[in-house]
């Protein structure tokens, strides 16, 4: 019944089927239309120059019309530079997917989190596993800090560290390579240079630095793709904003690379099998590993399926007859009309406060990003709800601001305030 | 004149200033002096005063008021004379976009989103600090990064210290000013490091906030990488050295790693010029502010811009000194709409597009030019055959350099042709922290044919 997924082609198929087979997720308007308004209709490009390139192009068009992708098609040198007229004249052709799309990886998370929580599921931060026992029908959690949750039933979702908790669990099968990715972000003002998501025609190292238009209209070049060994290291490093832009100069020759707003990396949990991790080894432990590439699109297939799986193991418990189906998009401010703020204004004040300038965000939302599950606790989770600290200040202005409302809206020491949670004070103590 | 349509909740004012800080409350100060009394101020913050609020050291005033003033002081006595007049300000009101026809769209928690319609619009929001990314340091992303600004308003207004053990990288004056700032709190500054081989802060402020303190300035150094998971652990920094076609570049083996948990980050100001580039105003890509007449008038007939919107300044006086120059011009196009029956709007002619007056006794315009020697000119364009006070600053450190303002060669007939030399005028030595001006004569301007250029350049 349960098996590990190893085919590349079904794994694919996963992520083509989203959108149909989850209706629950995107079956409802409003929330639809939340995730995906900004990010409809931009196709997914594949990029090559050259005889060889051209090979790859077709090769990859055979593949996805195998795949069952709708729309593919190819296109030649001059419909290519019609649709992307900032490309480099070396460019002669381009694999087109019209059913690509983007959605904003944050947005994605906290509609995810937030509607389970809103259900009834819990959230525990800061609760770092150190160890996992079964007593043959629970299992104990315990955490660092010494809390410990009993469960009949434990997914490990533990991204870079699923190796290190199924090891806990006892199984030794797994393990992850983090592998570095890093990118830069472009301001606004470069955000249309391109209309779509491009990327050069693959290689053995994978399908390379892509740039793209983001739902939030600034422009993102990366990944890079670098093994390491260590799970915590996400710096930035010179060798690879370097590759970046070396890359991406000669690709975009208008692109003007010195409006960076930040660079950033991120680590992928790359598995020891080549695919997916998605088995139940033993008990009613189930992994949930070495989710990379195309992981995020993915993820809401995989969600069904391991529901599935967990529903089979915990001896098939009644499904919930009521349940919250919907929730209001992150932008559900952004988009009212001025006569609704300002209808909203008159009893809510706060919503006609603005506190980001670069990116219009008012103090009501920034109170809703801490209020609404699952609630932001520290700055970056601020950011990555309401955009603030996302635009061209990069929190200089806003920053102090969004801290005092932390701490009001949170009831906590100004000083307990954090970048990112654990040690990462903003502030040391008072002023003399 | 003011006028309020609750229906649509849209207000009319003669004027529109955006921004209550110096420059802003001097402009409306100017267009009230001149007449036109119906002016609405636009400030976000919960009062006026703009970054002076934060600004609480000394060093303001003594251009303007003859005396040394702390920030609040300073933009106090100008707050004064603002509520002395009666000037009407919206507070905690912020602009969400200024259109071509003159209408300025703001939301507040009084009003909500609420239309204002105008006959002449004050652009004067200011700047803002550039971030950390634009410098794309290598290293991880720990708290105890902050601009110097964002430090400055931890420190000043909400009364706490965001870190113990500094350096700081850039020396602009706030960087400067927080370096002193830092160390009066009991925090240990351990060096300024300056990328470039001289110092674009005041003289004043390396003297009294760097030295006075014996905090060191390292001068041709910047921040290689930033180390630390939760918050800043250290920092490398290095030598810089100009290698041609890439700049300034991190010299190998200079590498020095020093222990601190705060970077402060003081690398330049831009013209925060949001609203403007939405309206489609062109914006200079020297100074990022809109290019403007000598009246302050952007490329949008009734639109004006003054202070650091336009470009940065030295000193707050000089913002608020400029901000004078755009509240006449303001002022003069009110009345002149008025005189010609356009203004106040009605519902007649509410429609009616804003019209450029231009000038009554004949048109003139000269572009502006500068040679890189010179990085900018304020304004970039004449309009009009009067004395005009041409602001500019270098792109360098000039030891004994010569200003020369001239036209390029015109062309005659007969193949004869010189350029036509304006204005000489040799200095002992020019840098980029300080702004110059120098000015051209209505003299000056009759030898110059219209639509011609006027060159900017040292020698």
């Amino acid at each position: 019944m349960i098996r590990e997924i190893q085919e590349p082609a079904e794994k694919q198929k996963i992520a083509r089927t989203i959108l149909e087979a989850l209706p629950d997720w995107f079956g409802i308007e409003e929330s639809r239309e939340g995730y995906i308004k900004e990010s409809a209709n931009l196709p997914f490009f594949v990029i090559g120059s050259g005889p060889e390139d051209l090979a790859t192009v077709k090769e990859l068009y055979e593949r996805g019309v195998k795949n069952g992708v709708e729309g593919l098609y190819v296109v030649g040198k001059e419909e290519l530079h019609r649709m992307e007229a900032g490309l480099s004249d070396e460019f002669d052709c381009a694999l087109v997917a019209p059913t690509g799309a983007l959605v904003c990886p944050y947005e994605l998370t906290f509609a995810a989190v937030g509607n389970a929580m809103d259900n009834g599921v819990e959230l525990l931060l800061n609760f770092a596993v150190t160890s996992i026992d079964d007593d043959g029908s629970r299992y104990t959690v315990t955490a660092a800090d010494g809390r410990k949750i009993t469960a009949s039933c434990v997914v490990n979702c533990a991204g870079i560290y699923a190796d290190e908790v199924a090891r806990m669990a006892g199984d030794d099968s797994i393990k992850i390579t983090p592998r570095r990715g890093e990118y830069i972000l472009l301001d606004k003002a470069e955000g249309n240079c391109c209309s779509h998501t491009i990327f050069r025609t693959p290689t053995k190292m994978g399908k390379g630095i892509l740039i793209s238009p983001t739902v939030d209209g600034t422009l993102i070049l990366g990944p890079t793709s670098e093994d390491i060994e260590d799970k915590e290291d996400k710096s930035v490093t010179q060798e690879g904003i370097d590759r970046i832009l070396s890359q991406v100069r000669p690709e975009m020759p208008k692109v003007n690379t010195g409006s960076v707003i930040r660079s950033f990396t991120g680590l992928r949990a790359v598995g020891n099998t080549g695919d997916f991790i998605i088995n139940n080894p033993f008990g009613r432990f189930v992994n949930v590993a070495a989710i990379e590439s195309p992981g995020l699109s993915s993820s809401p297939a995989i969600g069904v399926y391991v529901a599935e799986m967990v529903r089979k193991l915990t001896g098939d418990p009644a499904r919930k007859q009521s349940h919250v189906r919907t929730r209001r998009s992150l932008h559900w401010f952004r988009d009212l009309s001025h006569e609704e703020k300002t209808k909203l204004i008159a009893s809510e004040p706060a919503y006609g406060h603005m506190i980001c300038r670069c990116e219009s965000v008012t103090e009501g939302e920034i109170i809703y990003a801490i209020t609404q599950n699952p609630k932001a606790t520290d700055m970056d989770g601020i950011k990555r709800r309401t955009r603030t600290q996302m635009g061209h200040c990069q929190g200089g202005f806003c920053g102090p601001f969004i801290t005092k409302i932390l701490a009001d809206t949170m009831g906590i020491p100004f000083e307990k305030v954090t970048k990112h949670g654990r040690e990462s004070y903003l502030n040391v103590g008072k002023t003399k | 004149m003011k006028s309020f349509d609750p229906e649509k909740n849209e207000y009319c004012y003669d004027a529109v200033v955006v921004g209550g800080g110096p420059a802003g409350m001097s402009a409306a100060l100017e267009l009230y002096d001149n007449g036109i009394k119906d002016v609405l101020i636009i400030e976000r913050d919960v009062k006026l005063g703009g970054i002076l609020n934060q600004c609480i050291h000394p060093g303001f005033g003594i251009e303007m008021f003859k005396e040394e003033l702390t920030g609040p002081e300073f933009s106090g006595r100008i707050e004064a004379k603002v509520r002395e007049y009666g000037i009407e300000c919206a507070l905690r009101s912020m602009v969400l976009s200024v259109d071509p026809d003159l209408t300025v769209t703001a939301t507040s928690p009084d009003r909500g989103v609420y239309t204002v319609r105008t006959g002449a619009v004050i652009l004067a929001m200011g700047c803002r600090e550039r971030p950390r990314g634009a410098l794309n340091t290598p290293g991880t992303r720990p708290a105890g990064i902050f601009t110097a600004g964002a430090a400055q308003r931890y420190v000043n207004v909400y009364g706490y210290l965001p870190g113990r053990e500094v350096v700081i990288l850039g020396s602009g004056d706030i960087g400067l000013i927080m370096a002193r700032r830092m160390t009066l709190e009991g925090a240990h500054v351990k060096a300024v490091c300056e990328i470039m081989s001289y110092s674009g802060g005041l003289a004043r402020n390396i003297e009294q906030c760097l030295n006075d303190f014996n905090i060191p300035l390292l001068l041709s150094h910047t921040v290689v990488e930033t180390h630390g998971k939760d918050r800043l652990t250290g920092v490398t920094i290095a030598e810089v050295e100009t290698v041609p076609g890439k700049g300034r570049v991190p010299v190998k083996g200079t590498e020095q790693y020093i222990p601190c948990d705060t970077l402060l980050l003081s690398v330049g100001l831009i013209p925060e010029n949001e609203l403007t580039r939405k309206c489609g105003i062109p914006l200079s890509r020297v100074t990022k502010g809109p290019e403007v007449d000598q009246h302050r008038e952007t490329e949008v007939p009734g639109i004006y811009a003054c202070g650091n919107v336009l470009h940065v300044h030295d000193l707050a006086d000089f913002a608020a000194e400029e901000a004078r120059i755009a509240g006449k011009a303001a002022a003069k196009r009110v009345k002149e709409l008025r005189a010609s029956g356009q203004w106040p709007c009605d519902s007649d002619c509410a429609e009616a597009e804003a019209e450029d007056l231009g000038n009554a006794q004949g048109r003139f315009t000269a572009k502006l030019h500068t040679d890189g020697k010179v990085r900018y000119v304020v304004p970039q364009r004449i309009s009009a055959k009067e004395d005009v006070k041409v602001y500019f600053r270098v792109s360098d450190v000039f030891n004994d350099p010569t200003l020369v303002v001239r036209c390029p060669a015109i062309e005659y007939p007969d193949g004869s042709g010189e350029p036509l030399l304006l204005f000489r005028k040799r200095y002992a030595k020019l840098i980029p922290g300080t702004m110059q001006s120098v000015t051209l004569t209505r003299e000056m301007l009759d030898r110059v044919p219209d639509s011609y250029t006027i060159e900017f350049g040292l020698v």
